[in-house]
């Protein structure tokens, strides 16, 4: 059984309509074996509902439960938002999933860089550099202020933090390339962390490559099984095809096929527009009734 | 293609024969092996191919009892049994069949269930005609496999019996000893050795990553062919023995084998985690948006329901056109499913021949029927996508057949300059899997061969003492009734283990 703790909304995007949500859910198994960068994978029906990967942003193994934080982009995440609150159990979760983030001490600055609902699953990874005593370098991004979340957090777990907004409101008015260049100028930097949309993760690539420091990335493909049985998660890894669940999720940014990875995202676009439609309508039904 | 038979005038045919064969028993005449090979093969039942083309439905609806009394009679009885030494469980294939000549069907069925648990499975999904009727002394009189008795439709028939009048007895399990065995997988290997283990008297958990328990025969075969209701009957049948299930547990993850092991207080482990990643061709195009494996592309219909547009949320690829690449079971299912699930045409690319198709019989003959555009001799070069990187077409070669090669089957061998495109929209890879790597991954001192399949001893022992594996992890992609061998053979290993230990 995995009851939910503890629910927030972290942000709301008025312009989409989407809001980020954070739950703190029992899981003891889980916590005791997850590391940073892994991953779950969940369902909100057991027979019908479809199974959506979230990378695990929080855990304790003590006290037994994991955080998952989720952005309400379709049908499944809008539902989980609205129909489940503190003390109901999600009917199927199962993880922790994929390849724990290889952390090692290092001579240079880790530049952790997080765009969007990509600045949840940063947050271990940041953690877990800052714990063995690396100097790391947070930045966080989004489109406008109401949409970042995990400030505190990230910079009590980062020798420094950066934050920048496309509009300017909060923050430096930047895409997050602007700043992980300027560091690159002018430090000594051993790695980049980038977990965001694909096209932010693919100009942090593009960012990188003129110093030549190596760039790892979390892809967030779409996954069935998510244990390596059904190919589902492919994708092109340095002219090989590779599965996010098994051999990732994190790959080398300089080997990763973005754009074939963004097309093959857009697969189910159209249906995942129309079911979040009708979802939509079926929760204002039901607020309707209530 | 002959003519659609309806149960009706299949089971008025078998009441005539039955009514002879009865007439002469009580005359106090025996029937000879004459009598016996004289007596026509009864057919299957089955939906008519129009109408099940595009429903998920069973389509073999199974033998009425009329018909396997007949079926029953043309077995001579022969002696030798050859049909035995073909099943790889070794099923009393000339007793059970004996029993229903008896009009006992009860004891028809335990006398299965004394080797195979799951006969309602293996009578619909096992190849037969490679295995026990391939061996059959009535086959080989008549000259032909397909005059053998049939025995899996005999099997089928006794074990739907026996859960249709609600006769199934739950084995009692010996007294308990306190050894605790993990059973890694829920599907035929797994099943098989939890059963054999509980049996004994230990205590046995078993723990599948899936939110459903049964492995490729709820994720992989299709409702059509083997309804889930059967399978979640056994994993009922075992709960009601005292076998624990945990869902949604990783192993490799959630804890690791070691874990189990030491923390987890198990004595034994089973691996039978099955079949991995699915093979893909390596060709341009691969990555496309509509290029499917088949264990995706089944995966989203059986287990996710998918084909149940009103009620499941995980989506399905619409597609007109599809083409499905492979010549075994899971080809057919994947072409199958697609008629399903609304496509207008579906192709099947084989590069060999019809005689060739490693799939059932049974399975290629309904994919013809329900209209499945076959074509044989072709293989594909690459995938062609517009420029949203959505599929367009495939490019496919022409091959004809040259010497026979390794397998024994003649070896395709591609006709240069034939190149020629086929429009499709959405493409099934159904060319089997290479292993999964997780266990080896996260277990130490696991020894696997170099396509990742762990290596046992002909016990089924794996390189870790008190670990044990069987099933598609170390056949590569095998059969049901294989993995349920290998199953036996593990269980009774462990067994033997737990008692000395």
């Amino acid at each position: 059984m995995h009851k939910i703790l503890e629910k927030r909304q972290l942000s709301y995007d008025k312009e989409r309509d989407q809001s980020v949500y954070y739950f703190k859910v029992e899981a003891p198994e889980i916590a005791r074996n997850r590391k940073a960068g892994q991953f779950i994978i969940f369902q909100i029906d057991e027979d019908y509902g479809e199974r959506i990967p979230l990378t695990i942003a929080d855990a304790n193994p003590e006290e037994g439960w994991i955080a998952i934080v989720f952005q309400t982009v379709g049908a499944t995440t809008r539902s989980f938002s609205q129909k489940f609150n503190v003390g109901d159990n999600i009917p199927v979760l199962v993880g922790p999933l994929g390849k724990p983030t290889h952390i090692e001490k290092k001579d240079g600055l880790v530049v952790c860089v997080g765009g969007g609902i990509g600045i949840a699953p940063l947050h271990p990874i940041v953690e877990a550099n800052h714990r063995i005593g690396n100097k790391v370098v947070t930045i966080i991004g989004a489109r406008t202020k109401e949409l970042l979340f995990f400030e505190d957090e990230m910079r009590k777990a980062s020798d420094e933090l950066i934050v920048v907004t496309d509009d300017g409101s909060y923050g430096r008015k930047a895409v997050v390339t602007a700043p992980l260049t300027e560091i690159c100028e002018k430090e000594k930097v051993s790695e980049i962390v980038s977990i965001g949309p694909a096209i932010m993760m693919k100009f942090c690539v593009a960012a990188a490559r003129p110093f030549n420091v190596p760039i790892t990335t979390s892809l967030n493909t779409i996954m069935i099984d998510g244990t390596g049985m059904c190919g589902c998660c492919r994708v092109s890894v340095g002219g090989k095809t590779k599965f996010v669940c098994v051999d990732g999720p994190e790959f080398n940014g300089y080997e990763v096929d973005f754009d074939n990875m963004m097309q093959r995202m857009t697969a189910f676009k159209d249906k995942e527009r129309e079911a979040d439609h009708k979802c939509r309508i079926g929760l204002d039904a039901g607020k309707a009734g209530a | 293609m002959s003519e659609h038979k309806t149960t009706e005038m299949l089971q008025e045919e078998a009441a005539k024969l039955f009514a002879e064969i009865e007439a002469k028993k009580s005359a106090g005449t025996k029937l000879t092996p004459k009598d016996r090979t004289a007596i026509p093969v009864q057919e299957m039942p089955s939906q008519e191919p129009t109408v099940r083309a595009h429903n998920m439905s069973e389509v073999a609806l199974g033998y009425t009892e009329t018909q396997a009394r007949v079926e029953a009679e043309r077995c001579i009885q022969c002696g030798a049994a050859p049909c035995k030494k073909g099943c790889p469980v070794g099923v009393p294939i000339p007793e059970f069949i004996k029993h229903i000549q008896d009009g006992d069907f009860k004891g028809a069925v335990d006398t299965i269930k004394q080797t195979n648990l799951l006969p309602a499975i293996c009578g619909r999904v096992c190849p037969q005609e490679k295995q026990c009727q391939s061996f059959c002394t009535v086959g080989k009189m008549l000259k032909t496999t397909e005059k053998a008795v049939a025995i899996g439709r005999l099997e089928r028939f006794v074990a739907d019996w026996e859960r249709a009048n609600d006769k199934i007895t739950v084995p009692t399990p010996a007294a308990e000893t306190g050894k605790k065995v993990a059973v890694i997988g829920s599907g035929p290997a797994g099943l098989t050795v939890a059963a054999d283990i509980r049996r004994a008297g230990h205590s046995v958990t078993v723990f599948e990553a899936f939110q459903k328990t049964g492995g490729v025969m709820v994720y992989g075969i299709p409702e059509f062919r083997l309804p889930k209701a059967i399978v979640a009957k056994e994993v009922e049948n075992l709960k009601k023995m005292g076998v624990e299930f945990k869902t949604s547990f990783l192993v490799g993850r959630t804890a690791t084998l070691d874990q189990l092991l030491t923390e987890g207080g198990y004595d034994a482990a089973f691996i039978g985690t099955g079949a991995g990643l699915p093979k893909f061709m390596h060709i341009e195009g691969e990555n496309l948006i509509g290029v499917f494996s088949a264990n995706e592309y089944l995966t989203r219909s059986n287990l996710m329901k998918a084909y149940d547009r009103e009620h499941a949320a995980t989506p399905l690829y619409d597609a007109k056109k599809v083409a499905v690449f492979g010549g075994g079971n899971v080809a057919m299912d994947g072409a199958r499913t697609a008629l399903r699930l609304g496509a207008e045409k579906v192709y099947c690319v084989y590069r060999r021949t019809r005689a060739e198709m490693p799939a059932r019989i049974e399975e290629v003959a309904h994919a013809f029927e329900e209209g499945v555009d076959f074509h044989f001799l072709e293989n594909p070069t690459r995938f062609i996508g517009d420029e949203k990187g959505k599929l367009i077409g495939v490019e496919l070669l022409t091959y004809e057949l040259g010497e026979p090669d390794e397998s024994g089957r003649r070896k395709p061998v591609a006709v240069p300059g034939t190149e020629h495109v086929l429009d499709i929209d959405a493409a099934v890879i159904a060319l089997g899997n290479d292993s999964n790597p997780l266990m080896a991954q996260t277990t130490e001192g696991l020894n696997v061969t170099k396509w990742g399949n762990i290596i046992v001893d002909e016990n089924q022992k794996t390189s870790i003492p008190r670990v044990w594996a069987g099933g598609d992890i170390v056949l590569g992609a095998a059969t049901v009734i294989l993995a349920m061998g290998e199953g036996r053979r593990a269980a009774a290993s462990m067994n033997e283990y737990l008692a000395g230990k």
